[in-house]
């Protein structure tokens, strides 16, 4: 089997998954992104394992070892998801802006100058 | 490209990296998280083949039994809590489509030119290949990755505590 075949399929899988954390709005659906280029990480290790022939299987063993940091990841995720819904009834992330450098009410009167 | 033709090997893992790239284009369009969710089963299931393909026994059943039994599980219990919008593409998607594609197709399209150019002459050698099933992984692992091991139980056990805290309800 060619290595590049693998190695394609594993690029695009990324590209799907920057497009999809960046275009997504709702939480939960950005978590689901973030675990598509985790996949493309993984099947990396995994060609890369098969084309040395390996035996120590770092590849594989990597892997598995990216699966338990995505299970990590998805938990505390939605946790945190699961929280600010609690708190402010809204998933989507660009409406989560309690901590970011602005002031909501002046961007709102700055845009109100451009329209206006 | 190369001295070695098209193998049954190339065939199979040419049409499951398509399944798995049609469904994963599904789940960032998908408009329903729901249905986004379920793509995300193809999509992790076509990957499943794609490792069995590549010899690699054991993360292939990980793959089936963690992503597809519970990440996807907890993925559609995390929809269903936050009350996802449902069939409403401006609610699912920010305005900002046009730049995500752009920098999603940079991004595929620049690792596509370089690994094509960096290993146009790779072959995998699926039939002499030190296959990695149960035997072989829990060697590695046991033998040579002890310690990484234990950090990950650790790191798990953090995120299980970790989860269990942000989702506890504060009394008021």
């Amino acid at each position: 089997m060619h290595l590049s075949l693998a190695l394609v399929v594993s690029a695009l899988l990324f590209g799907i998954g920057v497009y999809g954390v960046l275009a997504r709005r709702n939480a939960v659906a950005v978590l689901m992104a973030v675990e598509l280029m985790l996949n493309a990480g993984n099947l990396d290790l995994v060609a890369f394992d098969a084309w040395w022939r390996d035996t120590m299987h770092a590849g594989q063993v990597f892997a598995l070892f990216v699966v338990v940091i995505a299970a990590a990841e998805v938990g505390v995720g939605l946790a945190i998801v699961l929280a600010v819904f609690r708190l402010q009834d809204t998933a989507a992330i660009d409406e989560v802006t309690s901590l970011a450098d602005r002031d909501p009410r002046v961007l709102a009167d700055a845009a109100a100058e451009v329209d206006g | 490209m190369t001295r070695h033709g098209v193998t049954v090997a190339d065939v199979v893992f040419g049409l499951l990296g398509v399944v798995c790239l049609a469904s994963a284009l599904l789940v960032v369009t998908a408009r329903n998280v729901i249905h986004a969710a379920l793509w995300l089963v193809a999509c992790f299931g076509a990957l499943a083949g794609c490792y069995l393909v590549l010899t690699a026994e054991f993360v292939a059943w990980v793959q089936v039994l963690i992503y597809i039994g519970a990440i996807v599980v907890l993925m559609l219990f995390g929809a269903m809590l936050t009350r996802a919008p449902i069939g409403r593409l401006q609610e699912l998607d920010s305005h900002n489509r046009p730049v995500a594609a752009v920098a999603g197709l940079a991004a595929g399209g620049t690792l596509c030119a370089l690994v094509v150019s960096a290993f146009k002459d790779g072959y995998v050698d699926v039939h002499h290949a030190a296959v990695g099933d149960g035997k072989a992984v829990g060697t590695a692992i046991f033998r040579f990755f002890v310690l990484p091991f234990e950090l990950a139980s650790v790191l798990l056990l953090a995120a299980l505590v970790g989860a269990i805290v942000l989702s506890r309800r504060t009394a008021h």
